[in-house]
């Protein structure tokens, strides 16, 4: 799982904040704002506003922290009520993500380029054509090729349709569960699979474009 | 199984979501493809990348602002 390694349990969390200890308010605020505020621009147009609804929610926390009562962990907590603050912001900005509605058009279609499989008909139809297999990556241990490929990932992820974004972030950044993230958008299992089967796969695509162009030029092979 | 179908069922193998029918399928056809087994290893590594991604905070305002409004609360409190 990822997300925060080092905070202390809910309980001692929660008792902390309660009696006011400014160490622990900034400890949750420093651990868990980079990902609210990703999350946040899922809903809103601009990182300003993103910024703000993250703002809200933190006050929101420190007025409603006695009401806490731990039906749900302290981050599920804090991001439902950054997902209503920033919904009602998308809103305000006519820019609202419906997850209930069926996918638009830009999320449909095979997440594999469809040109890279055998055509119905042929022999091993549907199998990889030869030479649009995947090729084995080689990411180097060299801290600076695997910084690259965070920032290609990152940008990969702001490029995404929101409702991927969304559970992207949720899933594979955040590390929450397929249960918590349907709960927390109020989506079924299947569909939340395969926005987060699309997003996945498209970030796969980037990679495999990125790191198969540093190879060309190491390798000089050419691209047919 | 063909590729193009694994390709699409990669999700719902590593969430223990798939069928029992279909997983089995699924696992005969890794056994037999290096593209397919490519592909899923590549999945994983783009996951296991995701997960390792430091978004930047909020602005230093934003935060001082936020420490300051936490410590106000408790004296009101």
């Amino acid at each position: 799982m990822a997300g925060p390694r080092e905070l202390p349990t809910d309980e001692v969390l929660v008792q902390r904040l309660r009696s006011g200890d400014e160490e622990t308010f900034a400890l949750v605020l420093d651990s868990w704002s980079g990902g609210m505020l990703r999350l946040a621009m899922s809903f809103v147009s601009t990182r300003d506003s993103a910024e703000e609804a993250v703002q809200d929610t933190w006050l929101a926390v420190i007025r409603g922290i006695d009401g806490f009562e731990g039906r749900a962990s302290l981050k599920t907590w804090v991001y439902r009520i950054l997902v209503n603050t920033a919904k009602a912001r998308g809103t305000k900005e006519s820019r609202t993500v419906p997850f209930a509605s069926l996918l638009p058009q830009e999320e449909e279609g095979p997440t594999v380029d469809a040109e890279r499989f055998r055509a119905p008909g042929e022999r091993y139809a549907g199998h990889w054509v030869a030479g649009q297999e995947p090729r084995p990556w080689d990411i180097p241990e060299d801290h600076v090729l695997r910084g690259e490929v965070r920032e290609v990932i990152a940008a990969a992820i702001d490029e995404l349709p929101p409702r991927l974004r969304t559970v992207i972030t949720l899933r594979d950044v955040a590390g929450y569960g397929s249960d918590e993230v349907c709960a927390l958008l109020e989506i079924s299992p299947g569909n939340q699979r395969v926005l987060l089967h699309r997003g996945r796969a498209l970030l796969r695509r980037k990679l495999e474009a990125y790191l198969s162009g540093a190879h060309d030029v190491a390798s000089g092979r050419g691209h047919a | 199984m063909n590729c193009n179908d694994f390709v699409e069922l990669v999700t719902e193998f590593l969430d223990g979501a798939l069928p029992e029918g279909d997983e089995r399928r699924f696992v005969e056809h890794l056994a037999e493809c290096s593209g397919c087994e490519t592909y899923l290893d590549q999945f994983r590594q783009t996951i296991a990348a995701t997960g390792e991604l430091t978004s930047d905070g909020i602005s230093s305002d934003a935060r001082r602002h936020l420490l300051t409004a936490f410590r106000d609360w408790q004296r009101e409190a």
